[in-house]
């Protein structure tokens, strides 16, 4: 029998964010998500630096909603070690109310599993009581509730 | 690993995206019998068939691409090649600063191993240095090169120069 080791390599980044990703995830860590409006008039959300069809550079930030449409989605049945969620969850592309991109994030379901899940539901992020300026400041989106999608 | 947690009222300007890879390494048939007479503290090397360059830890000659036969008995003596002087302190440092990390060729190898130089000064350290093993207890040994603590001077007239250049 060959002998056997564990072996971890890691590399402790920490890493400047930039003017503009800066001021997104100041605005996750107070509970609002920001996006970037172009100047042909779209909100991209995540903000980019500069307008991906002029390439010029953007500043003019605006707040869109927290609750938005699951663009698309793909099912993660058995979660790994460093998965947000360790039960059964989506990665979705959700895209918020006001924005015209969509934000790659996780959805719980709840209750149940990959039945719940469809393209064009609606989603709501849940945020996370303490907030630290991170993309995981949104523990995750869930199913809005009936409810709010009257409302 | 932790963040200090920026204060409510400050924006956002960097952020902690750390890469961790988590393996088991596998020693493998050859650097197993080679970590298992570590324990016993003896050092294995293997000789290539083709070019008869004899390795440390023995492996698959990089050279021609052949599997090494035998397990080649190997002297705990040998040569400084080259070496560096660490002086700066870094994450998981454990060796009190500064100190020599070196290239030995051991008598009887054709390619050097990498450990600790100990027992002299570090401005002291030099190529051709001739040094020898300082091997733990035999019950503090693991299959792992800690088992020998460090290399230390023999005392020896360093070698020369057209001895491992070479080896280096
Ligand atoms: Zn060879």
């Amino acid at each position: 029998m060959a002998l056997t080791a564990p072996y971890v390599l890691e590399y402790t980044y920490r890493r400047s964010v930039g003017p503009v990703v800066g001021q997104f995830l100041t605005g996750l860590r107070d509970q609002k998500f920001l996006g970037m409006k172009t100047s042909s008039g779209r909100i991209l959300v995540p903000p980019p630096e500069n307008d991906p069809e002029t390439g010029e550079t953007l500043s003019e930030m605006v707040a869109v909603g927290d609750a938005g449409v699951v663009t698309t989605w793909s099912w993660v049945s058995a979660p790994r070690k460093n998965h947000p969620l360790q039960k059964p969850f989506a990665w979705a592309l959700v895209k918020l109310d006001g924005a015209d991109t969509a934000m790659l994030h996780v959805v719980d379901v709840g209750e149940g599993g990959m039945e719940k899940m469809s393209t064009g539901m609606r989603v709501r992020a849940r945020w996370k009581a303490e907030r630290i300026g991170h993309v995981t400041d949104v523990a995750c989106f869930e199913p809005e509730s009936p409810q709010a999608v009257t409302r | 690993m932790s963040e200090p947690k920026p204060k409510q009222d400050e924006p956002i300007k960097r952020m902690l995206a750390p890469v961790r890879l988590e393996f088991t390494v596998s020693a493998g048939r050859d650097k197993t019998a080679f970590l298992g007479a570590i324990i016993e503290g003896r050092i294995l090397g293997g000789r290539c068939p083709s070019c008869r360059k004899v390795y440390v830890p023995p492996r698959g000659c990089p050279t021609c691409g052949v599997e090494m036969v035998g397990d080649i008995p190997i002297s705990d003596h040998g040569v400084v090649t080259t070496f560096c002087t660490v002086s700066i302190p870094f994450e998981g440092q454990t060796m009190k600063l500064p100190y020599v990390y070196a290239s030995i060729v051991l008598d009887g190898a054709d390619v050097p191993i990498f450990h600790l130089v100990d027992g002299i000064d570090a401005k002291d350290a030099r190529m051709g240095l001739r040094v020898r093993a300082d091997w733990r207890p035999p019950a503090e040994r693991k299959p792992t090169m800690e088992s020998i603590r460090a290399f230390v001077p023999t005392g020896e007239p360093d070698a020369a120069f057209d001895t491992y250049k070479e080896h280096l």
